[in-house]
């Protein structure tokens, strides 16, 4: 009996000891895989900067060469020395023109920065200066003086960003209703087959032109810059495809166990579609408005550079005119700029369709 | 007058060389208050029957009269426990169970809806997991939910397509119990298919056999005379329940034997020989 007992104890004592290890060991802050985690995308970046910087580099190095050897075979070695000291010395006179390295793009960046708070007092100095003028031509019935001087590389930004709303907004707008129409009525989709099947292979540049055609002439007797409405229709026609084919896809291929709780239900059209097939073709909605908006998102660079309409494409395309000495490296801040909003933009849709849908998606 | 007839009924599927006759010549009548078992194998047009008497097919030939009326289309009169569930995933189990509601009480307002769809729900005692998605619920919750939502449409008749045949043998045990419950409660009209003549036994006034398709027609009726409620134990003992299911598990035997013999026949072969080329060699 008393041997039982003990046994009892020492049983518990030794459950409870294993117990209390297995909670210390729990909360225990776990170092290794953290940092592990950490590490691997650091490194990577640390890598891609080297093997950019070398690259870099080697380029600059490549056009240094060549040109010192045709001063040397044009202009004599006096002319060539000449040449290497004043590469030697980084001076603004001697510049290579190539792929800059990643300390040019950082001070790139903060000279934009830095332009944009110059830019910024510039405005509000000139609205200063303007105020009192201005009462008085609004009093006179004229139209008030405007700031005219250049943009800067936020205002561009926030610029893109509008045409890429509004452009998305028109694919929504036009996509999605037609879609559930299509998805709906196997008529319409034969009707509009063709249509989409020739269209949404067409090229931006050549959807722009489309709209440039269009717009310019119903716009024929304004005086203002029509630019930016051409340019979203152009991004909004072109990134449309996707939402549309995928709405009419989620819409033409619900459950049937739905449709025929739908119809022991006796649900009507109107709470038929509000009720069963839109949530369930939401995830293919969402899907395809995931892709209209990145699809958006890229080909709007190439429709403002076409369409000279302010934004980060007019941006990159005159520096490219440019050719000052930073131009390449501006060209590259914005080419990360565009990347990381796109990126942005993506998991913006990703967790609006999360919040809506009943499915949740992993991002990729 | 029988609660729901159906006379001479005929199911054809496609046109043509591909038309297939899913269900030839079935008749059935079933009383009020009755509760009806068919017991089939599986492709035998079980699902296809159903979806006749509640309306999401139309038959070939033939009519299914309820209440003395012809079917046409689907009606709230008429609920269906679907074999997988067909829970909207996107709605919590309350909304499921609600659309039911708003289709037999639609000229009332949102907290009547709300109370009706909490009843209803507290009927399969599922009433802790009212917020919850059916994807957070285990088969036999969501089957549950099913038949709450089934119940909520206030039918007269309730149709249950295979409701238990993808649930594990408790579940099954249990909710063929809270079925019968509920049945018992207000003697509604009940047809139930199934593959499990044991079920249909323990469940039904009648169990009667579709014979396996193409051309499938309703088999010989057996009634089943045990004294509701009847005890699970008790039954395996019981002499009208082994002789019943005896005799329906002999029939279907013989079903499937006179199917696998007819498969059997001897195909006539041509009378080809693989040539030898032996003799050039």
């Amino acid at each position: 009996m008393k041997e039982s007992v003990v046994l009892k104890t020492n049983e518990r004592s030794l459950v409870l000891k294993a117990l209390s290890r297995l909670k210390f060991k729990r909360p225990k802050f776990e170092l290794v895989p953290s940092l592990k985690k950490l590490l691997i995308p650091v490194s990577s970046i640390l890598v891609f900067l080297g093997i950019w910087y070398l690259g870099a580099e080697s380029l600059r190095q490549r056009e240094i060469d060549f040109r010192v050897e045709k001063a040397l075979t044009d202009q004599g070695q006096a002319a060539a020395d000449a040449l290497t000291l004043c590469f030697a010395a980084n001076d603004p006179s001697c510049q290579t023109n190539t792929l800059p390295s990643p300390a040019q793009v950082w001070s790139s960046l903060i000279t934009l920065i830095d332009d944009y708070f110059i830019i910024k007092q510039d405005k509000l100095d000139f609205k200063a200066k303007t105020e009192a003028i201005n009462e008085t031509r609004i009093a006179q019935g004229n139209d008030p003086i405007v700031y005219t001087g250049r943009a800067s590389f936020v205002d561009q930004i926030i610029r893109s960003l509008k045409t890429v709303f509004a452009g998305f907004l028109l694919a929504l707008i036009v996509a999605v209703p037609l879609g559930i129409f299509i998805g709906l009525s196997p008529a319409l989709k034969n009707a509009f087959n063709w249509f989409i099947q020739v269209f949404k292979p067409v090229s931006p540049v050549v959807w722009y032109l489309l709209v440039f055609m269009i717009v310019k002439t119903m716009l024929i007797d304004s005086t203002e810059d029509n630019s930016f409405t051409i340019s979203f229709i152009s991004v909004g026609l072109c990134s449309m495809w996707a939402t549309l084919v995928n709405t009419a896809m989620g819409v033409s291929s619900v459950d049937k166990d739905f449709i025929n709780v739908a119809k022991v239900l006796k649900l009507g059209t109107f709470q038929k579609i509000f009720k069963v097939i839109l949530p369930s073709a939401l995830p293919f909605i969402f899907t395809g408005l995931k892709i209209t908006m990145s699809v958006g998102w890229m080909v709007l660079i190439a429709i403002e550079l076409l369409a000279q309409s302010p934004g980060l494409g007019t941006f990159v395309w005159e520096e490219f005119q440019n050719g000052a000495n930073d131009s390449n490296s501006k060209i590259i801040v914005a080419m990360f700029v565009i990347g990381v909003i796109g990126f942005l933009l993506d998991r913006f849709m990703l967790s609006i369709q999360n919040a809506v849908s009943f499915e949740k998606t992993d991002a990729i | 007058m029988a609660y729901l007839e159906l006379k001479n009924i005929c199911k054809t599927y496609g046109e043509g060389d591909s038309k297939t006759e899913v269900l030839s010549d079935i008749n059935l009548s079933i009383e009020e208050g009755e509760f009806v078992a068919i017991v089939g194998f599986t492709g035998s047009g079980k699902t296809t029957l159903v979806n006749l008497i509640n309306g999401l097919l139309e038959p070939t030939s033939g009519e299914v009269i309820f209440k003395g009326e012809k079917v046409v289309g689907t009606s709230h009169e008429r609920g269906v426990i679907f074999q997988n569930y067909s829970l909207l995933p996107w709605l919590s189990v309350e909304k499921n169970v609600m659309m039911a509601v708003k289709e037999a009480f639609p000229k009332r307002d949102k907290s009547v809806w709300k109370r009706k769809a909490a009843h209803y729900i507290d009927m399969v005692s599922l009433t802790p997991a009212i917020n919850k998605l059916p994807k957070e619920l285990s088969g036999g919750m969501r089957q549950r939910v099913a038949v709450a939502r089934a119940l909520a449409m206030k039918p007269d008749m309730i149709l249950m397509d295979e409701p238990l045949s993808a649930l594990d043998a408790l579940t099954r045990g249990t909710l063929q119990d809270q079925i019968l419950n509920i049945w018992n409660k207000d003697k509604r009209t009940a047809l139930l298919i199934t593959n499990d003549v044991d079920e249909g036994i323990y469940m039904a006034d009648r169990i009667i056999p579709l014979r396996p398709g193409p051309n499938a027609t309703l088999g010989p009726e057996f009634k089943i005379d045990i004294e509701r409620p009847r005890d699970k134990t008790a039954l395996n003992d019981n002499k009208v329940y082994k002789e019943t299911r005896n005799a329906i598990i002999q029939y279907l035997m013989d079903i499937g034997n006179e199917r696998k013999a007819e498969a059997k026949a001897p195909i006539a072969l041509p009378d080809l020989e693989p040539k030898s080329f032996v003799e050039y060699v």
